[in-house]
């Protein structure tokens, strides 16, 4: 592995099924943005998802830690008095996979020939690492919107989740407004007749 | 150069129609009924007419809670996928690209589109192999909207049939008619014989804006005569008369009095009584020996020896004594009309009879019902001999009348010479052409006969009704013609052209205009003149 190109890894895959994976962070408290573009691997297959929910955990399950600020004039504070917190805590994040990227083999190619923006054929694999996919690379992702009907069946946040994730695509685009009315049309054909959740997305999406 | 693209074919049938979902790009208020697309089928394309135009959505609860049309955001999203515009397609063609289908032409539609097939406007290309290449010397009648294409009009074609100019009043009719008479002029399709009740065919003509415009015969000096029931009013006006019409009393029989029921107020009881009174004093001596009695004895006596009420009778007789105002009707009449009109006609001369002042109803009912008979009479004989005898066919006559639905309305059709002319068809080489502004007025059996139609704007339910009986695609042909410009548009289908065409009316008045159909100023005919001297003396 290390590609030079490579974005700094941020986490590693602990759960993977074919529709999505999590990944513990290895910095506490800084998952990737709810709605980025985050990839893994399995094999030659690049896997790309979309993040769908982050969460700071105790270490064990069951245990929750304790308020320890009482003394303390800053938040920061509690941790430099306690460094061990930084080991019982944990920030783990979900990802919803929406595309892969098959067969690209070691070869960095500017070409997308192989980029499919629908599930892969295997889940990724446990301790696969986790990167956050650049602007380049999420502006060349979201070329094609294929990948809204997969976050369209994704339950109760997924409204929020596509509005997260065109916001986050359309950073990475030259003409962001163009992107995103682009998506919001796209959206509005998935959604059909179900207008309320339209407006709301689109409310959430204008530029 | 690809036309712009419309959008997709998203439902239709043979019958009604195609509907087709506008692109997120276009605009319905781009979009205008009438106009031309091209609809690019799988295996051949379809040329089809926009009928109407509908704002649509997705879901019905957009129509109820509209979403925040502030944010244009928004709305650049919704239009085209939630909200979409749709368009209603009538093909009524299909172009082959082959070589074969090129060869055989444009063809009658006998299927649809398949889904989703694209629909672009029509290139001028596809306009024109539909229409026609117009050439050099070849009449048209007007352009599609929006387009620069010529429409022709062959006249050769429209003089087979009847034909009908309709239009509510000051919509083109009669410019529209003028030009046609032209048009037959021109490629010399037929002779006509015109009714100019208005006198605006012979000589000139008003436009709106009070200015002049030339007539037939200033166009076509050397292929007009005009023929004229006013002198007074033609010197007036400078015409260059051909002709003084006189009529003699003997020229009326009784139908021609049948055909006056209505504008001179007669009973049923007096228009029999003519038929009486011509059997009395004899078919040519009828009018002229019953105006001639003066008193009422003489009347009531009459009357009674005629078995007829004295009322009627002398209702009558005051009622047809009101004819003697038409200074054209004389006694014994100089000349006779019927054969100089036919003279000019056979030597291939169109005539243009003038009202003048004569500008009501009694006149122009009576003298071209009495002057068609007898033409149509000789016509149909003679056409008969030539079946016979192997003789030349008289030339192709067009009687145009204005005010057709006062000859050929429901109770007269069946028995004016007008409705026999057009039941016939053309199988005495006679076709009308009529003008009529309430086209709900005419006979429907006649109507059905009009092979081809041509129709400003309507606005009468039943008139829009009247015209487009029996025509394929009626419905969407109503929603186009109810959206004609009030002025020098027109819906033109039948039998002279290959499918249902709004034209924009070809502009006449101009110098130019008149230069385009053929007219050459007084100079430039002498310098033609010489240069063919010329030629022919070295
Ligand atoms: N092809 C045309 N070129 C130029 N002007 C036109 C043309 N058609 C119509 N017009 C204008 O419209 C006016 C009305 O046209 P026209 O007299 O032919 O109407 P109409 O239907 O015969 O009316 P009416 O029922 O009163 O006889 C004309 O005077 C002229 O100004
Ligand atoms: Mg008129």
């Amino acid at each position: 592995m290390g590609r030079i190109d490579s974005p700094p890894k941020i986490g590693e895959v602990i759960e993977a099924s074919t529709s999505e994976f999590t990944a513990q962070c290895y910095e506490l408290h800084q998952p990737p943005p709810f709605g980025s573009l985050v990839k893994t691997r399995e094999g030659d297959v690049e896997i790309y998802g979309v993040v769908l929910r982050a969460a700071t955990t105790s270490i064990e399950p069951g245990r929750r830690p304790i308020a320890r600020g009482r003394d303390e004039e800053e938040e920061e504070g509690i941790y430099r008095a306690s460094p061990q917190l930084e080991k019982l805590l944990r920030t783990d994040f979900t990802a919803l996979v929406v595309g892969h990227n098959a067969g690209r083999g070691g070869v960095e190619t500017e070409n997308d020939e192989k980029l499919h923006h629908y599930l892969p054929p295997r889940p990724a694999r446990i301790h696969s690492f986790v990167y956050l996919c650049d602007l380049k690379e999420s502006a060349r992702f979201s070329q094609s919107l294929d990948f809204l009907s997969i976050l369209v069946g994704a339950g109760g946040q997924a409204d929020e989740l596509i509005a997260a994730s065109l916001r986050y695509a359309a950073a990475a685009h030259q003409e962001p407004r163009d992107f995103l009315t682009r998506a919001g049309r796209e959206v509005a054909v998935l959604l059909g007749g179900e207008t309320n959740r339209l407006t709301t997305i689109l409310r959430r999406i204008k530029w | 150069m690809e036309e712009r693209r419309l959008g997709i074919v998203v439902s239709g049938s043979l019958t009604r129609g195609v509907e087709v979902r506008l692109d997120s790009a276009i605009s319905v208020e781009d979009i205008a009924v009438g106009r031309y697309v091209t609809i690019e089928g799988e295996k051949r394309r379809f040329f089809g007419m926009i009928t109407d135009v509908t704002l649509d959505a997705s879901d019905p609860g957009l129509m109820t809670t509209p979403p925040d049309v502030s944010d244009p955001f928004i709305v650049e999203v919704l239009c085209g996928t939630s909200i979409f515009g749709r368009l209603h397609v009538l093909p009524s063609l299909t172009l082959g690209s082959d070589a074969m289908s090129l060869l055989e032409g444009p063809q009658p539609v006998k299927t649809v589109p398949t889904h989703f097939s694209v629909v672009r406007e029509s290139s001028e290309e596809d306009v024109a192999r539909v229409f026609g290449q117009v050439e050099e010397k070849q009449f048209y009648i007007g352009t599609p909207l929006d387009m620069e294409t010529k429409v022709r009009l062959n006249p050769e074609e429209l003089v087979k049939r009847s034909s009908g100019v309709f239009g509510k009043s000051g919509t083109g009719k009669t410019f529209l008619a003028r030009l046609i008479l032209i048009g037959i002029i021109q490629e010399g399709a037929a002779v006509n014989l015109v009714f100019d009740m208005h006198s605006e065919y012979g000589w000139e003509g008003t436009s709106e804006d009070n200015r002049k415009v030339k007539a037939l015969k200033q166009l076509f000096p050397s292929k007009v005569a005009v023929f004229a029931l006013d002198e007074e009013s033609a010197r007036r006006r400078k015409v260059s008369t051909d002709f003084i019409v006189e009529i003699g009393y003997g020229e009326i029989e009784p139908e021609d009095i049948t055909m006056l029921r209505e504008t001179l107020g007669l009973t049923e009881a007096a228009v029999q009584a003519t038929y009486r009174l011509a059997r009395r004093f004899g078919e040519r001596k009828w009018l002229e020996s019953f105006l001639a009695i003066e008193g009422r004895e003489e009347l009531g006596e009459l009357a009674q020896s005629l078995g007829e009420h004295e009322a009627t009778i002398a209702a009558l007789h005051r009622r047809l004594d009101s004819l003697k105002r038409l200074r054209f009707l004389v006694p014994q009449a100089r000349d006779n009309t019927i054969q100089r009109i036919l003279e000019y006609l056979d030597r291939g001369m169109n005539v243009v009879l003038e009202f003048g002042r004569y500008t009501d109803y009694t006149a122009y009912i009576l003298v071209a019902n009495l002057l068609t008979r007898r033409i149509h009479a000789q016509y149909r004989e003679r056409m008969e001999q030539a079946m016979g005898e192997d003789i030349t066919k008289p030339r192709p006559l067009v009687i145009t009348i204005e005010e057709a639905h006062r000859f050929l309305s429901q109770e007269l059709a069946g028995q004016t010479i007008f409705g026999t002319i057009a039941r016939e068809m053309r199988k005495y080489n006679v076709t009308l052409l009529v003008i009529d502004q309430r086209p709900s007025g005419i006979d429907e059996e006649v109507m059905s006969q009009i092979g081809t139609k041509i129709t400003c704007l309507l606005d009468n339910e039943r008139d829009i009704d009247s015209v487009l009986t029996g025509v394929s695609g009626k419905s969407e042909l109503k929603a186009v013609l109810a959206k004609l410009d009030s002025k020098q548009q027109a819906l033109i289908f039948g039998h002279a052209v290959p499918m249902p065409v709004v034209v924009r009316t070809r502009e006449y008045g101009s110098p130019q205009s008149y230069k385009e159909l053929g007219f050459r100023e007084a100079l430039e005919l002498k310098k033609q003149a010489e240069d063919e001297a010329k030629d022919l003396w070295g």
